[in-house]
């Protein structure tokens, strides 16, 4: 079989480099079948906004290329550069730039318009599409009156609606409060299981990252520092700053006054009034380790078994066994006082008010 | 103790004297004239001024021109704006300049510019009227042409600021959608810098009906031709004072209509 060609032409390959001056060069590799999410993470200023434009056609490459489908759409060496209107690439823009002086049913059919389908065909392929995400009655209201959820839909279904090669979702929820972001992450994630192709998440939040992408592509200073699962992200950060960046413990659980159960464990919260399916998010640098049962007052307290240790610079991070596996930082002078290996025992204290939880 | 921190409350809020005298002189440098004209306008025989040929005549080529110069500034103003605020080149603030300068230019410096280049042995003007036999100087199109020279400008310093306080991000859009370059000016630009291409319209459309200076020189001031208000104003001074209090009259109330029925697009833009 010709395994290797078909997943290179049903998908993303892509190497851009761009350079932007003495001071930033953006080099990074990427590729993404067809039906597969891929998470750029991270921080505002790596480069993720020149990876939108690059792939996107607004930006052009100064060196690699772009292949979407087996089609070339940038490739400087060959002098070939497809413009953004000509790629099949939907975006959802960071704050979706809906057009402001058209109505809602207008932006979602502004693509077929574009590219000359009949003025009655456009209109019915955007109702429908309004329908589907359940804004058929903001039709004729203009952008500026729609929530940002609802916004953040039209935006998808405006992308979406010309029927792309590749959806491309730029911090597709940093517009949203917390509460709205929580609801609309499940939405989203509906729609991406919707879209064959591949499907390209850049985002600064490794909650997002860790619970819509299949692959995660970290992406520090405008070059890659790790891939992975989103499992091999959490769990075997490879630089400190993916550790910090990405570290956290995110535990799925049920919560009911003041408690979070998750599997044989059952941990305490500050928060008395929340209740049903949660996500329970602990940092390692909150977790204390001792070799003692401590008597302090953490809420919860366990012991478990060190089954991995790991040093980055100033900082150690052990990985913990059952009851519940989770990832704790310390010092190496604290390392070496408490006398721990891997497969030590150690005492897990962690404060009540230490663990945010938030509705799953 | 209670009614004293009031009054202080309330002297606090009242704006300060000098100022509010100072803000009523400044308004009184407009309204003084405004009200001399109203005093000296010959109420009784208005009709029969304002519907004298010379009137009638000016009134035709003050519309003609203004609107003319509008609409020459719309189509060749715009890509300027586009081209200074979205092309890079060399030399780009020299052109900037060269576009604001007959905003600063004495508008008979400008006429006596456009002669030479225009006139009938001008450095264009010559071999134009030899291959097509076109005189533009003291002809109507030569009172268009000298108000498109003054009043352009307005045109496009609005756009091009209105070009760029657009966020390109837009545009981005609607080329990830599949719209091409006409198809992106056509829906997202200019409706998007709607205000200000209404605002620069206005104020260019105000300017080339006020302009005086590049007209008498380039065009002259012959009556139906070439006489526009203004210029009717002028010679009305001279020779019947009524006629030029008529004609002035005239200007204040279509500037005015003017801004009022503008005012929302034009205070948002600016």
């Amino acid at each position: 079989m010709v395994g290797g060609d078909m997943s290179r032409s049903t998908g993303l390959d892509a190497h851009l480099v761009v350079s932007r001056g003495e001071a930033f060069t953006l080099d990074v590799s990427l590729s993404i079948p067809a039906g597969h999410t891929v998470a750029l993470l991270g921080p505002n200023g790596a480069g993720k906004s020149t990876v939108v434009a690059a792939i996107s056609g607004l930006l052009p490459l100064d060196d690699g290329q772009i292949t979407l489908n087996g089609r070339t759409l940038d490739n400087p060496a060959d002098g070939v550069l497809i413009p953004a209107e000509d790629r099949g690439v939907g975006v959802v823009f960071q704050d979706y730039v809906l057009f402001p002086h058209l109505t809602v049913v207008e932006n979602v059919e502004f693509g077929l318009r574009s590219r000359k389908t009949p003025r009655r065909e456009a209109r019915e392929l955007a109702i429908r599409w309004l329908d589907r995400i359940g804004l058929d009655d903001l039709a004729d209201r203009k952008p500026g009156d729609l929530s940002g959820g609802q916004a953040q839909r039209v935006a998808l279904a405006r992308a979406l609606i010309t029927e792309p090669d590749l959806l491309l979702l730029d911090e597709p929820l940093a517009a949203l409060d917390a509460t709205t972001r929580v609801d609309l992450r499940r939405t989203l994630a509906d729609h991406l299981g919707q879209f064959a192709g591949p499907r390209m998440l850049i985002t600064h939040d490794p909650t997002e990252a860790f619970l819509l992408a299949d692959e995660i592509h970290v992406i520090e200073d405008g070059v890659i520092t790790q891939v992975g699962t989103p499992d091999d992200i959490r769990l075997r950060p490879r630089t400190p700053y993916i550790a910090d960046l990405a570290g956290s413990n995110l535990v799925l659980g049920t919560a009911s006054s003041g408690t979070v159960t998750t599997g044989t464990q059952q941990l305490h919260i500050a928060d008395t009034q929340i209740s049903g399916p949660v996500l329970a998010a602990i940092h390692p640098r909150a977790i204390i380790i001792d070799r003692h049962q401590p008597d302090g007052s953490p809420r919860n307290t366990w012991e478990a078994t060190v089954i991995r240790i790991e040093h980055y610079g100033d900082r150690v991070r052990l990985q913990t066994g059952d009851p519940l596996p989770l990832t704790a930082e310390i010092t190496p002078d604290a390392l070496s006082d408490l006398q721990i290996v891997e497969g030590s025992v150690v005492w897990i204290s962690i404060k009540a008010t230490e663990i945010s939880v938030q509705k799953d | 103790m209670t009614k004293q921190a009031t009054s202080r409350d309330r002297r606090k809020r009242r704006p300060p004297v000098v100022l509010v005298v100072l803000a009523a002189l400044g308004l009184s440098v407009f309204v003084v004239p405004l009200l001399g004209l109203l005093a000296r306008t010959p109420w009784r025989d208005l009709p029969t001024v304002l519907t004298s040929d010379v009137v009638l005549d000016a009134l035709r080529i003050s519309v003609i021109a203004s609107l003319g110069a509008t609409a020459i500034s719309a189509i060749l103003g715009v890509p300027l704006a586009w081209v200074l605020a979205r092309v890079e080149f060399r030399g780009r603030s020299i052109v900037r300049g060269l576009v604001v300068l007959p905003l600063v230019l004495p508008p008979v410096v400008g006429g006596a510019a456009l002669l030479f280049a225009l006139g009938r042995r001008g450095l264009i003007g010559e071999p134009l009227n030899q291959m097509t036999g076109l005189v533009l100087p003291f002809s109507t199109w030569g009172v268009v042409i000298a108000a498109t020279f003054v009043a352009m400008p307005f045109l496009v310093i609005t756009v091009e600021g209105g070009l760029r306080n657009l966020d390109p991000r837009y545009e981005g859009a609607a080329a990830t959608l599949g719209a091409g370059r006409w198809t992106v000016l056509w829906r997202v630009t200019l409706p998007m810098i709607g205000s200000s291409l209404a605002a620069g319209l206005a104020l260019t459309w105000a300017r080339a009906l006020g302009e005086f200076g590049a007209t008498i020189t380039f065009a002259g001031n012959l009556q139906g031709r070439t006489q526009t208000l203004p210029l009717a104003v002028f010679v009305a001074m001279e020779s019947d004072r009524g006629a030029a209090v008529a004609l002035s009259l005239i200007m204040v109330v279509i500037s005015l209509t003017v801004l009022i029925v503008l005012r929302h697009r034009w205070w948002g833009a600016i």
